[in-house]
């Protein structure tokens, strides 16, 4: 398994360069090392939430799949309690 | 039966009379101590905006509570949140599990640590994979 995706890595780099703007990979969240994503932590959550209320997808914020699910249920427990919104205009 | 724990967030509408909530607040203590739970605090944010409108209110006076119990306090405060006239809206969320599996992560990583710290690596390359997918 490890070897194998060594050997995709050693494929992949030569189509590596890559134009545009560098994506920022490391979230805060694994940055600051939060394991419990509070739905009470609205400013954490609002830097996962899109300026229309809409939640990022996490090919742009960098979080892992796990932390994202985790982040989807606090925003819409948040949203819930009103203290996100579900929209805006 | 193992011991779960909750929170119990309600907002009161922005006109209530601090009497009334008051004693709300210790009738639900009363509730969770007769059937024993337990609170193990309460935080109060006061008045605060709310994200959109809520019936004809735009703020609403938050409260949170931190049960600990078997559950079976939490259905009976709920019926009493929902048949508080002043209570806009409500919302439970049991934490024991979530915490339980932040814990373990912590414990992890700790050990994960030791033996190779530049994990970082790796983890962009498994990034730069899906970015390649998608494109495909």
């Amino acid at each position: 398994m490890a070897e194998m995706e060594t050997e995709e890595r050693g494929g992949k780099t030569a189509r590596m360069p890559r134009t545009g703007s560098r994506r920022r990979r490391i979230s805060r969240l694994s940055a600051e090392k939060i394991d419990y994503i509070d739905y009470k932590d609205v400013k954490l959550l609002q830097s996962f939430i899109a300026e229309n209320g809409k939640i990022m997808p996490r090919r742009l914020t960098g979080v892992t799949s796990q932390q994202q699910r985790k982040l989807v249920e606090a925003i819409k427990r948040a949203r819930t309690i009103a203290l996100l919104p579900f929209t805006k205009y | 039966m193992t011991l779960r724990t909750y929170e119990v967030a309600f907002i009161a509408a922005p006109n209530t009379a601090d009497d009334d909530l008051s004693k709300l607040n210790s009738q639900i203590e009363q509730i969770i101590a007769d059937r024993g739970g337990k609170i193990t605090k309460v935080d109060n944010w006061g008045r605060r905006k709310l994200a959109y409108r809520i019936g004809k209110f735009d703020e609403g006076v938050y409260t949170f509570v931190y049960v600990e119990g078997s559950g079976q306090e939490i259905a009976e405060v709920e019926r009493r949140l929902r048949v508080t006239d002043f209570i806009i809206r409500y919302l439970t969320v049991r934490t024991d599990e979530a915490l339980k599996r932040a814990e373990k992560l912590k414990s992890k990583r700790k050990v994960s640590l030791t033996p190779r710290p530049p994990d970082d690596d790796f983890d962009i390359d498994v990034e730069e994979d899906e970015e390649l997918m998608g494109e495909i």
